[in-house]
């Protein structure tokens, strides 16, 4: 577990054992980041706030509250459908990505987003992309058979709707508007926003209403 | 290009693994260090989006598939920087024996 080559996912854990060998990942990490500071090509505090941003502060709860909100306000919901970004920048999103187009899911249409190149993701809207998300099994899969693939995350798209799938790239991004579940009515903004879960803003699962 | 890099239908790559909603975002100390210098790295203006896209479809395709996501990034970083003359492949494979050395010392 200590070779180059064999990414055991464990080996993390077990670092600072004495008789332990150093993670070579983070021996090379350590490398190219040493080699820029003695060049002063690095700039520290820029590098941890991004980590602290993208690990603590911009996540799907950005989304969520995109979602809640077109759901509740019309002339909201118009703007995020015909200017995603727009939208999107009313809320605490990052504004270190390009375009958004975010697609709504009706009564005859079901949406699910994918990068079949590599990882491209709404990261403005809901933070970093989960592992699933940026593996060979997801991308190569769902654009051929995205209702198994939806089915394996336990929703099954009803027969009669259309499903439409959006490989990104690094020029735009897509999200998913899932549809408002029945039984919402009267529910604030706060609440509406808690059923809204990362995985319908990519469009694998449902909302599904409170129990 | 046409390599394993771009996977859209291809078949047989199994199914997906799963994982719960509210693991880390980076589950182990390299990950997270390796994220924030690939944007400290574009940051200082050594690479756009392309040119980390050209660097890792030149990665192999049995390196690319049996290597996890952020070493992909760190892959790209090391091809580009070496390519830009920023330093050598010696200079790295120099420091990394002595930050190993190091660490192997210091138990960090």
């Amino acid at each position: 577990m200590t070779k180059e080559g064999d990414h055991n996912h464990h080996h993390g854990k077990e670092h600072g054992h004495h008789h332990e060998p150093p993670n070579e990942l983070e021996v090379r990490v350590k490398a190219i980041e040493a080699l820029m500071a003695e060049k002063g090509l690095i700039d520290p505090e820029g590098i941890a706030s991004i980590i602290d941003a993208y690990e603590n502060k911009i996540g799907p709860q950005i989304g969520a509250r995109l979602v809640a909100r077109a759901w509740l306000d019309p002339k909201y919901k118009e703007l995020a459908l015909s200017d995603g970004k727009a939208a999107a920048d009313q809320l605490d999103a990052s504004a270190l990505q390009g375009d958004l187009l975010i697609v709504e899911n009706t009564p005859d249409l079901h949406n699910v987003v994918v990068c079949t190149l590599c990882s491209c993701y709404p990261w403005s809207v809901l933070g970093l992309p989960p592992t699933w998300y940026k593996s060979m099994q997801y991308r190569s899969r769902v654009v051929r058979e995205p209702r198994a693939v939806i089915k394996e995350f336990g929703y099954e798209v009803p027969t009669k709707k259309e499903v439409r799938v959006w490989d990104s790239n690094s020029e735009l991004r897509y999200m998913v508007l899932p549809e408002r579940p029945a039984g919402t009515e009267g529910m604030s903004e706060d609440e509406l926003m808690k059923l809204v879960t990362r995985d319908s803003m990519i469009g694998v699962v449902d909302v599904k209403a409170p129990a | 290009m046409d390599g394993v890099h771009d996977c859209g239908g291809v078949e047989g790559y199994g199914p997906i693994v799963m994982e719960d909603e509210n693991v880390p975002k980076f589950p182990e100390p390299w990950q997270r260090m390796a994220f924030g210098l690939h944007w400290g790295v574009a940051f200082q203006g050594f690479w756009n989006i392309d040119a980390i896209r050209h660097a890792m479809e030149r990665m192999g395709a049995i390196e690319y598939l049996t290597t996890p996501y952020y070493e992909h990034w760190l892959r790209c970083n090391e091809i580009l920087l070496v390519e830009k003359g920023v330093f050598t492949q010696e200079e790295i494979k120099n420091k990394q024996n002595e930050i190993r050395a190091a660490m192997s010392a210091g138990g960090d």
